[in-house]
């Protein structure tokens, strides 16, 4: 079967594999684009919110290039996001297609469910259960190496000395990893990568600011959505670093990490409640910036996103307390980069003076 | 004489502003934009250069607005920067020791808030334009009042109505309701500057900590009844600098003169006035992302290119 499933950040990489570990054959172009975001507004409802009208947007797309399944995962606690899948199923129905939408929700929820759709797939696509699993090895690899790429050039970004060119070596670093097929050549690629990445030429005496990125999983980790905001600090010489990577999400969903749990805790003193989506993380994890002695923290929220609004209620008191000032981008199909970029301007500005304990250099 | 120039291009305005190397203001100049970013800035230096021209030595030139990247490829600035941080850095030493600063623009409007001199949080409008000048204009042209006497007008009410001031559209249909149901002019201009005190406050303001010194500025400080709706509603005096409208430009002087401490300005002289700049845009076809791309022509030569997302044309080399 032609099989789909959610576009976000550089993580298609793997989930292309995955699908063809399955048997199956992914549909992943086109990627999101200005047209992907028509699709999904012209046939979201208006309040639904932008990760809810990328997604579609890019499903119709992948139904146009055959797709006959999507597979994508749910959401638990009190977020829009866990009933979307169905959402987009109807409104994939009421346009006239007969493609499938398979919601996998955590599977430390419903085990039986969740054995059953990917048997389900698994017998479709004539794989047993055996090669799924060393195949799925292989994918899990595939997203850590991604998720460290990314990562390593967030880092070496702020540093350059040519603007622009750790995006460009990163984009090259993403098609080595897309070819590889085993677990020897993805660790081949990644050492490439890496190596590449340590070539840029660095100016290291720079001291870059540091910027905590939290919020909402989808604008996080998909550049489209926030506007590319991490490589756009980065080239502003802003050292950022994030709250949410894929790999990180799936080590807590299937309970392997502890990460969460350090950051709910910290949430604490002001949140004692999971709101659902990231709300209490953005809590968490601005504390925890703040504690590494971070400069400023930057929350992303998609428009009309209930658990970053009502995080954004708190955020100013966690700011006064630690002494961190944070700034909210909340983030639509009306977003225009040139207001992003006066903001992220203007508040590196603000966090440099903090710094420096003056306005400018001259007097 | 050795001068710095600033110039801050914004939606409804252009203004420049020339100070002397100890900062003090020496002209001023205040322009509509009127959609034509170049056609202004030309204008300006054109203006400008007459006046000042033959015995200024220009050391130094800033940009800031929204047309800011534009404009310092037409004048060949030194510094381009963001509006908040050029309408903080003037204040700092037009009136030091402000602790907040009022701005109202054309079409944007910001609230900086300062503690011991440097920016400590500020917020811009986001989602709406009904706190901004370019509201009032628009209904002071509706009510036939020339935007000048708008403010005096608004003094003479006695008893301001209330206007619904959340949205720009909303405002002026409670507006025309009031009309009709017979209030004054003057109470229903006066309301509409209690409007938008009330809106700019609960949005743009929100959550700020406003201290005394307040400083109010940008366009609209020109409107004595917006002044007195703001002492109003915060029980605190405003101070309103002298060039309250061009602050912004007054902000690049001072950026200018920082930014050339060790090196010439690139300034392209008040002949930049007469050269030929066309600013066109293509869309991109090289991947899905379909980005306009910005391309200024100076008289044949392409000076700048923008507006893609991956760097592809930004980053090419273009004829200097």
């Amino acid at each position: 079967m032609k099989i789909a499933f959610p576009i976000m950040g550089n993580s298609y990489i793997a989930f292309k594999q995955l699908i063809k570990e399955m048997g199956h054959e992914p549909v992943v172009e086109p990627m999101i684009s200005a047209k992907t975001m028509s699709l999904g507004v012209a046939y979201s409802p208006e309040f639904a919110c932008i990760p809810f009208k990328i997604l579609l947007g890019s499903y119709l797309e992948a139904i146009e290039k055959g797709a006959e399944v999507i597979i994508t995962s749910g959401g638990h606690g009190p977020c829009r996001a866990g009933y979307y899948g169905i959402l987009h199923q109807k409104i994939i129905q009421d346009l006239g297609y007969d493609t499938k939408v398979v919601v996998f929700d955590s599977f430390t929820r419903n085990i039986g469910d969740y054995i059953r759709k990917l048997n389900w797939l698994l017998t479709q696509g004539k794989t047993s259960w055996w090669k799924f699993y060393k195949g799925l090895q292989k994918v899990w690899l595939k997203i850590k190496v991604l998720d460290e790429l990314e990562i390593l050039s967030h880092n070496i970004r702020p540093y350059e000395i040519n603007k622009g060119e750790t995006t460009k070596v990163y984009k090259k670093c993403l098609e080595l990893v897309d070819e590889t097929k085993n677990k020897s050549q993805i660790l081949e690629a990644k050492d490439a990568c890496i190596k590449m990445l340590k070539n840029i030429s660095q100016d290291r005496s720079r001291k870059p600011l540091k910027i905590g990125v939290v919020g909402e999983i989808y604008v996080l980790i998909e550049p489209f959505a926030n506007l590319d905001i991490q490589a756009t600090l980065g080239e502003m010489g802003v050292y950022t670093e994030r709250s949410m990577y894929l790999a990180h999400w799936l080590r807590e969903n299937s309970n392997k990490s502890h990460h969460e749990k350090d950051v709910i805790e910290a949430a604490q003193p002001y949140l004692r409640e999971k709101i659902g989506g990231h709300g209490i993380n953005s809590i968490g994890e601005t504390i925890m910036y703040a504690k590494r002695g971070f400069d400023g923290i930057i929350q992303m929220a998609p428009f009309s996103c209930i658990p970053e609004i009502v995080a954004k209620g708190i955020l100013p008191r966690i700011s006064q307390d630690n002494g961190i000032p944070v700034m909210t981008v909340f983030l639509d199909e009306q977003t225009g980069k040139a207001g992003l970029e006066t903001r992220l301007e203007a508040f590196a500005d603000l966090l440099k003076q903090r710094r420096d304990g003056r306005l400018l250099k001259a007097y | 004489m050795k001068v710095y120039l600033g110039v801050d291009v914004g939606s409804v305005s252009t203004n420049m502003a020339v100070t002397n190397i100890n900062g003090e203001v020496l002209e001023s100049l205040y322009i509509r934009t009127i959609g034509q970013p170049v056609k202004a800035v030309q204008d300006g230096l054109k203006k400008l250069g007459e006046k000042i021209g033959k015995d200024a030595e220009i050391m130094g030139v800033g940009t800031t607005g929204s047309a800011r990247n534009l404009t310092s490829v037409l004048v060949g600035a030194d510094v381009v920067k963001n509006e908040i941080t050029a309408h903080a850095v003037a204040v700092s030493r037009i009136v030091p020791g402000a602790q907040t600063i009022l701005e109202i623009g054309g079409q944007d409007s910001k609230i900086i808030i300062m503690r011991d001199g440097v920016v400590t949080d500020f917020a811009m409008n986001t989602v709406c334009a009904a706190g901004t000048g370019s509201f009032l204009d628009q209904q002071a042209s509706r009510l036939n009042i020339p935007i000048e006497k708008f403010g005096e007008l608004a003094l003479k009410s006695q008893n301001p109505v209330r206007i619904a001031g959340r949205c720009a559209v909303f405002a002026e249909s409670d507006m025309v309701h009031k009309q009709q149901l017979g209030h004054c002019t003057e109470d229903i201009v006066a309301g509409l500057c209690e409007a938008l005190v009330r809106n700019y406050l609960n949005n743009v303001g929100k959550g700020k900590e406003i201290l005394e010194p307040v400083v109010f500025q940008g366009g609209v400080a020109a409107n004595i009844g917006i002044k007195v709706a703001f002492e109003k509603s915060l029980k605190k005096e405003l101070t309103i600098p002298e060039n309250f409208g061009v602050m912004g430009a007054i902000g690049c002087c001072y950026l200018a003169m920082e930014a050339t401490l060790e090196k010439p300005t690139k300034f392209k002289g008040w002949e930049a006035s007469e050269f030929s700049f066309r600013p066109t845009s293509f869309e991109c076809k090289g991947c899905p992302n379909h980005c306009e791309v910005i391309q200024v022509y100076e008289n044949d030569k392409i000076v700048a290119r923008w507006g893609d997302r991956c760097g592809k044309w930004s980053n090419a080399s273009v004829d200097k």
